[in-house]
């Protein structure tokens, strides 16, 4: 069952206060992260159904904005998410060298997710840090300048941070 | 009648008064003809519709008398309003003629061009468009994109392949059903418009998304593969009906009822929205009030059939060849010229019941 | 050194802070234009000042804010657009992250100014740390007087509030980002109407970029004419350029715009010349959507008048053989650098972000896309370039937002300047893939630092 804890509503509830009466769809996309966030990373058609619930409006209302946004994922993802940025600026500092690498190590494609469910490797288009490239982005935040250390590194760190929380 | 003043607006070179407030297309459809463009996405009956397909740009080569500069791109001619002593210019400016087969081309690249096993065929607004704008063949070389398949219940057929993402049928749902289950999903070039989930669609007048459909992305299963339309007789009919106004166009062969549809005027749009029970249950002609023969004056296929009524056109005084700076009014192949459907001699619209296959058959003699 | 208006407090230590940013004279614009000013004087400073949308379409900020419908009774907005997404863009990200106050300076005044109680932040959803900075930075400004309820005791009341995006360039455009904030798909209206008629939720609503709306803070605090006089003809005040590519120094400059491209790009105050002592073999300077230009025409005009860069400069000579100052992305590519695979990622970038509405874009940028990927794989014919420029310039134009423009721009100037690297990488498909095509095809000799 698909429920926010005390809270996560209670979160849920000041995402919806920003907004004037009766406009509280306009929250819908703080409230999918929140969601996503809260239920594995990801959002099952039972989450997005709790949310239209949640925000009075229509499923087809959610499924609709799910759909549309990239950093929404429909599918289930490993625990820790590389989504590494290939547009213009990344590719001519190597962007792709990355991605080889991480396939190298993790034997996974862009798309996919490790056995044991830990990683998954995902492309994804023109994320703002341009300057400091070749780049990714791992849950809130930016890993940048990347280099083959620094990937063994992060990977190294995910592992470790695995391994604490079990 | 209202008070609203009249502007004077001038397309391709014929002028007229509309009120202030018209769109430029719907000042077009008044002349009427091939001055009228083409609308794939606009639906004057559904609130919010047009602008999407790119079909009915036109250049507006003077804004209006106030300011005359002109407008620098060309305009969705649905969503655009006239201005008084505004100058359009339709199929007599080059730039609209090839952005329009432009986005033809667009359109087609990934449509699977399945006419032949298509039960739109013979009124497809996208058929008519290829035929006028369309290339001989493709510059795609590409694989077409291909979607997840949809069952939308016992009623409407869904081929996802067709759709061009009018967004239409979306609007139909939402403002004639009231009911929101009907949406597009993802983005881009792999949007498809789809039910929540798999539930099929159950609301009494949800069978109307496929009158508005001007492609084959959504037709009638009740009549799937059953026959083609230019072999139908288009009769209205009436019944009486508790949901709806009962006002019907059905397609006959002989006595049998094959397929029952709202009343389309000559721009495609249903004059009348009927019930699933009208349109899916009452295949007998028994149910129904034969009024006479549909006159159908679209210029597709179906319309060879000898059903042409009369084109409440604004006749300019002037020829069209002198208006339109020379060019041609469009000639329509006759199909009878390469085919014998329906046999030419007949005039279908002359016989005031269903056309049976006796009419048909040659001459005993 | 040049004159810096956005940045110069951006290296104090603390500066983040409430306390550090008020001792290093933040606030003082919101207390002198609440209580010295009158939202129409502000305005009015804001025209005087020249200060042209900092997002990419360089449209004046005050002439922007004049055209805001004020009917009786019904609530306005103002909206900061920080879904900044353009390839090579990075300059809001930067402000934000660093000097969040100003932002929240800027606001303040700006939504006195328009008459916004309710004002919102768009931010992309990809910066998901940076809400946090924000909304402290809000917090903190509350607290001492300068937002919520009667503010610094004027009666103004205005609250800021942030909302992220969830990954879609096409919310950079103002009304999908509205739409957006209203819980929807990010597709673009139609206009009009424009958003200062009907906005978010229908009511009249301004949408500016986060570094105009920081420009406000110096505008207020020195005078529009004072402001007016820094930079050169139409492009006053200063800009950010987020620079990035084969340069030695990326990162996020301020300039004047009267310091030339070559300046910029070899100076060691900004970019410090070309990485690994390459040369310059092309630039884009204003963000991904804007013509690509070779060396030679990017350090001079056609008319061999060194370029500046500024909004007339970088325009200058048209498409032909210019490009424009867009969002300050500023794009620098080496000798070694493949335009056709440049290019092809920039497709593939468009194509990923077309919201699919509109015929034309949703299927013309897919088509592109695989085209130029196909050149790029060693699979294109000679054809296929002049197919490309005919898509392209059927997009152009055509579509209901500029995305399509921004979508053909890129491929067109590729074309344009670079048909023979093209042409070569069709011809030497083994070749192409080691992508040394170079700098062959100049006919200007390439600057070298001295």
């Amino acid at each position: 069952m698909v429920q926010f804890s005390q809270e996560q509503l209670t979160e849920f509830n000041r995402l919806v206060s920003r907004y004037p009466e009766g406009k509280q769809k306009s929250a819908l996309l703080p409230v999918l992260h929140l969601a996503q966030q809260s239920f594995g990373g990801w959002l099952s058609p039972e989450t997005l159904d709790y949310v239209a619930g949640l925000l009075k409006i229509k499923p087809i209302e959610v499924y609709e904005v799910a759909t549309f946004y990239s950093m929404y994922n429909l599918k289930p993802v490993g625990k820790y998410l590389f989504e590494v940025c290939q547009t213009g600026p990344c590719m001519i500092n190597g962007s792709d060298n990355i991605v080889a690498y991480i396939h190298d190590k993790l034997g996974i494609k862009p798309g996919e997710t490790t056995a044991d469910g830990l990683f998954t490797l995902k492309t994804v288009e023109c994320l703002g840090a341009c300057g400091y490239a070749p780049m990714m982005q791992l849950g809130k935040h930016y890993r940048e300048h990347l280099t083959k250390e620094k990937v063994d590194a992060i990977i190294e760190e995910c592992r470790k941070n695995a391994a604490a929380n079990n | 009648m209202s008070e609203q003043p009249l502007f004077k607006v001038t397309i391709d070179n014929i002028t007229i008064e509309v009120p202030a407030g018209t769109t430029i297309l719907n000042a077009a459809r008044k002349i009427g003809g091939e001055v009228a463009p083409p609308a794939m996405c606009y639906y004057s009956k559904l609130e919010g519709s047009g602008g999407k397909c790119r079909t009915c740009l036109v250049e507006v080569s003077k804004g209006s008398e106030k300011d005359p500069r002109p407008m620098p791109k060309l305009v969705a001619s649905c969503r655009t309003t006239v201005m008084d002593g505004m100058e359009v210019k339709n199929i007599t400016s080059e730039k609209v003629i090839d952005a329009r087969n432009g986005v033809v081309e667009f359109l087609l690249i990934n449509h699977p061009l399945d006419c032949p096993v298509c039960d739109q065929a013979g009124e497809c607004h996208l058929q008519d468009l290829s035929y006028n704008h369309g290339k001989e063949s493709t510059r795609f070389e590409f694989q077409k994109r291909t979607f997840k398949k949809h069952d939308l219940g016992p009623y409407i057929q869904l081929h996802m392949t067709r759709c061009i993402l009018c967004y239409r049928c979306v609007f139909t749902a939402d403002q004639l059903t009231g009911k929101r289950e009907h949406g597009v999903l993802d983005r881009g070039d792999h949007a498809e418009i789809a039910t929540f989930i798999e539930k099929s669609l159950d609301n009494e007048f949800i069978g109307n998304v496929i009158d508005v459909c001007p492609v084959g992305a959504l037709t009638d299963k009740t009549f799937r593969f059953k026959n083609r339309v230019w072999f139908l007789k288009p009769m209205d009919a009436h019944r009486d009906c508790p949901t709806c106004s009962g006002k019907v166009t059905l397609w006959n062969r002989g006595d049998e009822v094959y397929r029952v549809t709202a009343r389309k005027d000559q721009w495609g749009e249903v004059e009348d929205w009927i019930c699933n029970t009208c349109r899916f249950e009452k295949k007998n002609t028994g149910d129904w009030v034969i009024e006479g023969p549909r006159l159908i004056d679209r210029h597709s296929v179906i319309a060879q059939g000898h059903y042409a009524g009369s084109i409440g056109m604004h006749q300019p005084k002037e020829t069209f060849e002198a208006v339109h700076n020379g060019r041609k009014p469009k000639l329509l192949m006759d199909i009878h010229s390469v085919s014998n459907v329906n046999r030419p001699e007949i005039t279908l619209s002359k016989l005031d019941r269903p056309a049976h296959s006796t009419d048909f058959k040659p001459n005993q003699d | 050194m040049g004159v810096k208006l956005l940045l110069d407090k951006a290296h104090v230590e603390g500066i983040r802070s409430f306390e550090v940013y008020r001792r290093e004279g933040g606030y003082r614009a919101v207390e002198k234009a609440l209580k010295e000013m009158n939202p129409e004087s502000i305005v009015e400073e804001v025209k005087k000042s020249g200060l042209r949308g900092r997002g990419g379409a360089g449209f004046p900020a005050g002439m922007k804010w004049s055209f805001i419908a004020k009917p009786e009774g019904v609530p306005r907005h103002l909206v900061c657009n920080a879904d900044e997404s353009e390839p090579g863009t990075f300059k809001d990200r930067y402000l934000m992250e660093h000097i969040p106050h100003l932002l929240i300076e800027g606001l303040i005044i700006s939504s006195f100014a328009l008459g916004s109680h309710d004002t919102y932040i768009y931010i992309r959803g990809e910066y998901a740390w940076i809400p946090d900075i924000l909304e402290q930075a809000i917090e903190e400004a509350k607290a001492n007087g300068f937002l919520g309820k009667n503010i610094l005791g004027t009666g103004f009341d205005c609250n800021i509030y942030v909302q992220r995006g969830a990954g879609a360039y096409i919310c950079g455009e103002e009304t999908a980002l509205i739409e957006s904030l209203e819980g929807k798909r990010g597709n673009p209206r139609i206009k009009p109407p424009f958003p200062a008629i009907q906005g978010l939720w229908q009511r009249p609503t301004v949408v500016n970029n986060v570094e105009t709306l920081s420009a406000v803070v110096p505008i207020i605090n020195m005078g529009g004419e004072e402001y007016a006089k820094i930079g050169i003809g139409r492009s006053t005040g200063t800009k950010l350029i987020s620079a990035c590519g084969n340069i030695n120094k990326p990162g996020v400059y301020e300039i004047d715009m009267t310091i030339s491209v070559e300046a910029f790009i070899y100076s060691d105050e900004y970019c410090g010349g070309i990485a690994n002592g390459k040369k310059l073999k092309a630039c884009i300077p204003g963000g991904s959507s804007v013509p690509v230009l070779p060396a030679n025409l990017l350090l001079k005009t056609a008319k061999g008048e060194p370029r500046l860069m500024n909004y007339e400069s970088l325009a200058d000579g048209g498409f032909a053989t210019g490009s424009s100052m867009g969002s300050g992305g500023f794009i620098v590519l080496d000798e070694d650098q493949c335009i056709v695979k440049h290019t092809y990622t920039l497709a593939r970038f468009y194509r990923h972000e077309s919201c699919g509405q509109c015929s034309p874009c949703r299927e013309g940028t897919g088509w592109m896309e695989k085209i130029l990927k196909k050149i790029d794989e060693g699979q294109g014919k000679m054809s296929d370039i002049d197919l490309l420029w005919d898509i392209q310039r059927k997009i152009e134009g055509n579509t209901i937002c500029p995305l399509g423009d921004a979508a053909a721009w890129p491929v067109a100037a590729a074309i344009r300047h670079f048909r023979d690297e093209f042409e070569w990488h069709i011809q030497h498909p083994e070749e192409a893939q080691k992508r040394n095509y170079g700098l062959a095809h100049y006919a200007d000799p390439i600057h070298v630092p001295a």
